[in-house]
């Protein structure tokens, strides 16, 4: 299998087969609404099904690239398409085709607009993956622009009522981010040079090796060296998709006017690209700088968990909520990767695909009882749990998931990076806490109000939920309870690349 | 030990945890709704305890083992860690301690399943409640098995996770529904006390294996010629604290009285077997890091909630409220114990516990079955209707109060012996207050437990028509109440056996002696010989006196409850009102942060997204502008106007223009142009 998958170049065929899918579905009539859905299952299927065979046989141990494909590009720039895979991408490709397939069986009751939406979609997994798999940061950067218009479309069309505001938002700000990132491209860029031809490159890993001997250097530009320059302008960038604070308040308007199968994509993975981006490029680039600003990002990592969960709890909206939540456990990235160490990199990457699962499954959580209830008023229920008693259960996982109750795999990415995290930050760690007691008390307080109490007779007689809704939650929760009982199955694999980064990182600045 | 043996004891945990897997998803489908499948579960499991704790009591596991070193572990993060990284190797840790332990806790988990088939019957969410129990039982056996602070933690925190779903089993009812959070919320106070405690740990020696953590510390005092640097006394309190969330400890206590909520089984499990023992169990296991004067604030802390808590007993009317309050008072005992150096005095005392109070919450519930109230106002004379129930409560009461022959006594009497021999050998205030104290405390509970007794069992009934109902409950439930009452009897010395009345020679201190405990002055022979001596008869007087008391007021009508009520006035109404504290913290941490939270989130959204706004509509109307001039043909300025604006202007002007989807389209073009391509090369 492993020879097979080299063979067949498995990483574009991962990438580039919801575009085939989206060719196909845009060619059908207007009509054809549930061919269209079936066409996407399967063109979301077979990346997963890619995703999963590659995981198998990725091999443990090494930090190197893995299934890499590598051809010329646009010559004249020396920009190359140049895949590959490692520790820090494998899981993350592997959740995004887990969280598309997901979506679009979460997507299933649809009905405006279909073949456009499914269309979307499958263009927004190609963006996603893209950027996952890119060594080239040209093609990084073009696919980091594919994802974003889809993302636009799909909220601004298929949103909530302030769907244009949110998605407007969402794009600039994102815009924003990478206006900044094309920069710094440039800039890496020219000051680059590829190890055999003495061209300029765009290839990260020449990037890296080259910033980690001190030879990725350039002009100083009023009084700032130009590897700040450069550290700066990509943290922005990849900051505002993070999101650290304060570039974080598009996510709630965009996360509250998404339909929830976009929530779920832009919880669980969106945001990840933010961090994947600062641990494969930002911080290796840029080694001296990280260094000079390792106390920033710790400060910003603790005001994103303390202060995320302070608003989530102010919060009456429940998927706005959750949205909050997000902002404080990505806090948790941001003060591992500050520390610098091998238990902070590992926590806040397995924070990645522990938030990843965790928050898909709330938004889907939310999204079950809006489709019922349509409306999202935390105080605007109760009891439910009598009324839906499993949907009650599924729930009761999620959130604490979420909370980071041990046994799950929330609680493994906190417990390694708060305690990797101790010897650089005692005080940050211990002003964390606070919000891990917050985040327990928002989700437990909506439990209450939403889940426990006498029935609320409005909702007597909700539906539980659907065989289809349980088929969307139950993966996610079994991947939060596998991860957190058995971390080793993931950490197996990220470590070596892990380890090789930090090493990288660490060696230059330290 | 072998490969096998440590199999075995594996199993200990694992088998309620499979019962807990299947029953999730087939309990609705199995018959008897699970509940068989798991008592037999539990059974199995209690056997396997009971004849692996007899096997090696004593005989193989006098010092702290792991089975790490015989490679029976499990590689928690890494299973091949890249060297110089610290990994997590779960193993089982056994010693007479945990040995005990288990062998206590196994079958009393095993009776409350047995219990919970008849007393739950009938329920509507039946199963759910098995699988949460079995659940919570897996939490707590694998919390004593745990070698290491990370294991421990998650058992410690699946336990909080299971009481919070069981307080909340009635979870209609707005009280149980507050209730399960706050006993979450309360204990996790206590949970992040302890995570940072074990993170001060982890940070100087980059392990949490205790053994391997007791080791660095005795060379950390060695380098500090026996000083114990603030770190480490930081690391002590904290992980205190723990224990203070989770035991009910004075000011974390509030959550436990609240817990009545759940079904008496659980409150049994919570008080007995489980939840609050686990708070003692990590005190006694991380005494080696506590520093001097972390072990007087220990002592402090336990005496003070064994006094506070026994006073609101006094005048609680709710059976269960007594109960709880007096849980909290006995675990306050226990505490205390330890933080005089009673290290062996106050394990001890959690495992005769277990006991009578498993049987007093059993028979409670009991009693609760028969009359559907909890009030005791509304009860009296029931021991003609219920005679098993009085019968193994009554023991059981006995057994609290401390009175000679009953288990309860051995124990007690070595807790008082422990703090009267640190109160003679130390002196100072802080040394004899925990002695006061827990005395007082010894004498009020033998007060309130009997006015428990009397006016539930004597007396005539008060509620003529809910006696009327009154039955004995059926076997499942009065067969546990038995053997627990024969527990509350003999778990403290088979004096039949061995003729010690007096218990100079009960057989726990026999098998389970203190690890080094470096910042505790130890107090002379002489001194603990003499206190023995004079703690026995102090603690048989006391206890006599509060039954007397008892007596006197509820039974015989010598005093007035009421008249004395009215007499002491200011005091009686803080005591009732259980000294305000509930209410002190919830107009002052709650509130605080629930305002707190509205405050950020006002300025969330205020200034931090008003901003963001601001400059968007700056962008806006900064583009507006720069259309204008460049329209009037004034170019110079509009590039001179730095290159911020247009970066703004950019954003925000393509949105109207259309430019987005132009630009947009070509970029999609062009990936599908190139995607094309490679798939087609």
């Amino acid at each position: 299998m492993d020879e097979f998958l080299a063979n067949i170049n498995v990483l574009s065929w991962i990438t580039f087969t919801p575009l085939i899918g989206m060719a196909v579905v845009l060619c059908l009539p207007r009509t054809a609404g549930e061919l269209v859905k079936r066409l996407t299952l399967l063109f979301t299927g077979i990346p997963l099904v890619l995703a999963s065979m590659m995981w198998c046989v990725f091999e443990r141990g090494t930090s190197a690239m893995q299934f890499t494909e590598d051809m010329p590009w646009i010559a004249a720039w020396n920009v190359r398409y140049t895949l590959g895979i490692d520790g820090l991408s494998l899981a993350l490709v592997w959740l995004t085709c887990l969280l598309l397939f997901i979506a679009t069986i979460s997507s299933w009751k649809t009905t405006k607009g279909v073949k456009g939406y499914f269309a979307l979609l499958m263009l927004l997994e190609v963006g996603i993956n893209g950027v996952f798999v890119s060594i080239d940061f040209f093609l990084f950067y073009v696919f980091w622009e594919v994802m974003l218009l889809p993302m636009y479309f799909l909220i601004g069309i298929w949103g909530g009522e302030r769907r244009e505001y949110a998605a407007i938002k969402f794009f600039l700000y994102t815009l924003a981010g990478s206006v900044l990132m094309l920069v710094a491209m440039v800039g890496l860029y020219l000051a680059s040079s590829d190890p055999v031809t003495g061209e300029h490159t765009f290839n990260i890993l020449t990037w890296q090796t080259q910033a980690a001997a001190g030879q990725l250097t350039g002009y100083d530009l009023f009084g700032m060296p130009f590897q700040t320059w450069v550290f700066v302008f990509l943290f922005i960038g990849f900051a505002i998709k993070v999101p650290v604070f304060p570039f974080h308040t598009w996510l709630p308007d965009a996360h509250v006017e998404a339909p929830t199968a976009i929530s779920v994509i832009l919880a669980g993975i969106l945001l990840k690209l933010g961090a994947y981006g600062m641990f494969r490029i930002n911080f290796p680039v840029a080694p001296e700088a990280f260094h000079q600003f390792i106390p920033m990002i710790a400060l910003l990592g603790v005001i994103n968990i303390v202060y995320g969960a302070a608003v989530a709890m102010a919060q009456t909206d429940f998927k706005r909520m959750v949205a909050y939540s997000s902002v404080s456990h990505m806090g948790y990235v941001l003060l591992g990767a500050a520390a610098a160490t091998e238990w902070g990199w590992t926590g806040a990457n397995f924070q990645l695909i522990a938030h990843g699962t965790s928050s898909a499954m709330c938004f889907l959580v939310v999204g079950v009882l809006y489709d019922r209830a349509h409306h999202r008023r935390i105080n605007g229920f109760g009891g439910i749990g009598m009324v839906m008693p499993v949907y009650f259960g599924l729930t009761t996982i999620g959130f604490f998931a979420s909370l980071g109750l041990p046994g799950f795999s929330g609680f493994v990415a906190e417990a390694v990076t708060l305690w990797g995290a101790f010897d650089a930050f005692p005080t940050y760690v211990a002003i964390s806490v606070v919000g891990i007691v917050i985040t327990a008390a928002f989700y437990l307080w909506t439990m209450q109000r939403v889940f426990l109490g006498p029935t609320n007779e409005d909702y007597a007689d909700l539906p539980d939920i659907t065989p289809r809704e349980t088929l969307c939650q139950a993966p996610l929760a079994f991947l939060c309870l596998v991860l957190g009982i058995f971390p080793f199955l993931l950490l197996d694999v990220m470590q070596p690349s892990i380890k090789h980064t930090l090493d990288l990182v660490v060696g230059a600045g330290g | 030990m072998t490969t096998a043996d440590w199999t075995l004891l594996l199993c200990v945990p694992l088998l309620p945890l499979a019962g807990f897997g299947a029953q999730i998803f087939l309990g609705r489908r199995l018959p008897g709704r699970g509940a068989p499948i798991l008592v037999g579960a539990m059974g199995l499991a209690a056997a396997i305890a009971l004849v692996q704790g007899f096997r090696f009591i004593g005989a193989d596991v006098g010092e702290l083992r792991s089975s790490v070193e015989a490679g029976f572990s499990w590689n928690f993060l890494w299973t091949e860690a890249t060297p110089g990284t610290p990994n997590v190797a779960f193993g089982l840790l056994f010693d007479n301690l945990s040995a005990i332990m288990l062998a206590a806790v196994a079958p009393i988990c095993f009776l409350i399943h047995l219990y919970s088939v008849g007393y739950m019957q009938g329920d509507r969410r039946y199963h759910i409640y098995f699988a949460n129990i079995s659940l919570f039982t897996a939490g707590m056996l694998g919390l004593i098995l745990s070698d290491n602070f990370l294991s421990f933690f998650i058992c410690w925190e699946l336990m909080g996770f299971c009481s919070y779903s069981l307080i909340g089993h009635f979870h209609d009812k707005p009280s149980a529904a507050a209730a399960c959070k706050k006993a979450f919320l309360t204990t996790r106070v206590g949970d992040v006390c302890l995570f940072l405690g074990v993170a001060i740990l982890f940070s100087h020696y980059d392990t949490v294996a205790f053994s391997a953590l007791f080791a660095g510390v005795q060379e950390t005092l060695a380098a500090t010629g026996g000083e114990y640097p603030g770190w480490l006394v930081a690391a002590g309190l904290l992980i205190f604290m723990g224990a203070v969330g989770k035991s009910a400890q004075f000011p974390l206590h509030i959550w436990l009285p609240d817990a009545m909520e759940g079904p008496t089984p659980v409150s049994a499990m919570i008080h007995a077997a489980t939840m609050v023992a686990a708070g003692v169990y990590l005190t006694a296991r991380a005494a080696p890091f506590f520093s001097e004067e972390v072990f007087v604030v220990v002592a402090l802390v336990g005496s003070f909630t064994a006094i506070f808590a026994a006073l609101i007993g006094i005048c609680a009317t709710d059976i269960k409220k007594v109960l709880a309050y007096s849980t909290i008072s006995q675990l306050g005992f226990m505490i205390a114990a330890i933080g005089v150096g009673g290290w062996v005095a106050g394990l001890f005392h959690m495992v005769t516990h277990a006991f009578f109070k498993a049987c007093l919450f059993l028979g409670s519930g009991s009693v609760i079955h028969a009359v559907h109230t909890q009030e005791m106002p509304e009860m009296g004379g029931l021991r003609r209707k219920m005679p098993i129930t009085y019968g193994t409560m009554l023991v059981s009461t006995l057994a609290i109060a401390g009175v000679p022959l009953f288990a309860g006594f051995y124990s007690k009497d070595s807790i008082l012996a422990a703090a009267l021999g640190r109160a003679q050998s130390g002196g100072g205030l802080l040394d004899t207050l925990p002695a006061v104290f827990l005395f007082v405390a010894a004498g009020i509970t033998a007060f309130y437990m009997f006015r428990l007794m009397i006016l539930t069992f004597h007396g005539a009934p008060r509620d003529q028509e809910k006696f009327d109902h009154a039955h004995e409950s059926p076997s499942t439930m009065t067969i546990p109440l038995v053997v627990l009452g024969l527990g509350a009897v003999f778990s403290g010395s088979l004096w039949i056996a061995n003729g010690d009345v007096l218990g100079h020679h009960p057989w726990f201190p026999g098998l389970v002696s203190a690890p080094t405990l470096s910042g505790l002055v130890p107090v002379a022979p002489a001194i603990a010989e003499h206190a023995h001596g004079q703690a026995l008869w102090m603690s048989v007087a006391i206890g006599a006196a509060g039954i007397a008391l008892a007596f006197s007021f509820y039974q015989w009508g010598v005093f007035s409850a009421e008249a004395w009520a009215k007499r002491l006035g200011p005091l009686y109404r803080a005591v009732s009102a259980k000294f305000w504290i509930d209410e002190i913290v919830n107009t002052t941490v709650v509130r605080l942060t629930v305002i707190a939270s509205a405050v950020l989130g006002a300025f969330d959204r205020g200034v931090v997204d008003g901003l963001v706004n601001l400059v968007g509509w700056g962008g806006r109307k900064s583009a507006d502008l720069a259309g204008f001039l460049d329209k009037h043909g004034v170019d110079g300025l509009v590039n001179s106007t730095a290159l911020a604006t247009q970066a703004l202007g950019a954003g925000a002007s393509t949105v109207q223009s259309g430019r987005i989807q132009q630009y947009l389209l070509f970029t999609v073009l062009g990936a599908v142009a190139l995607g094309a391509w490679i798939l087609v090369r």
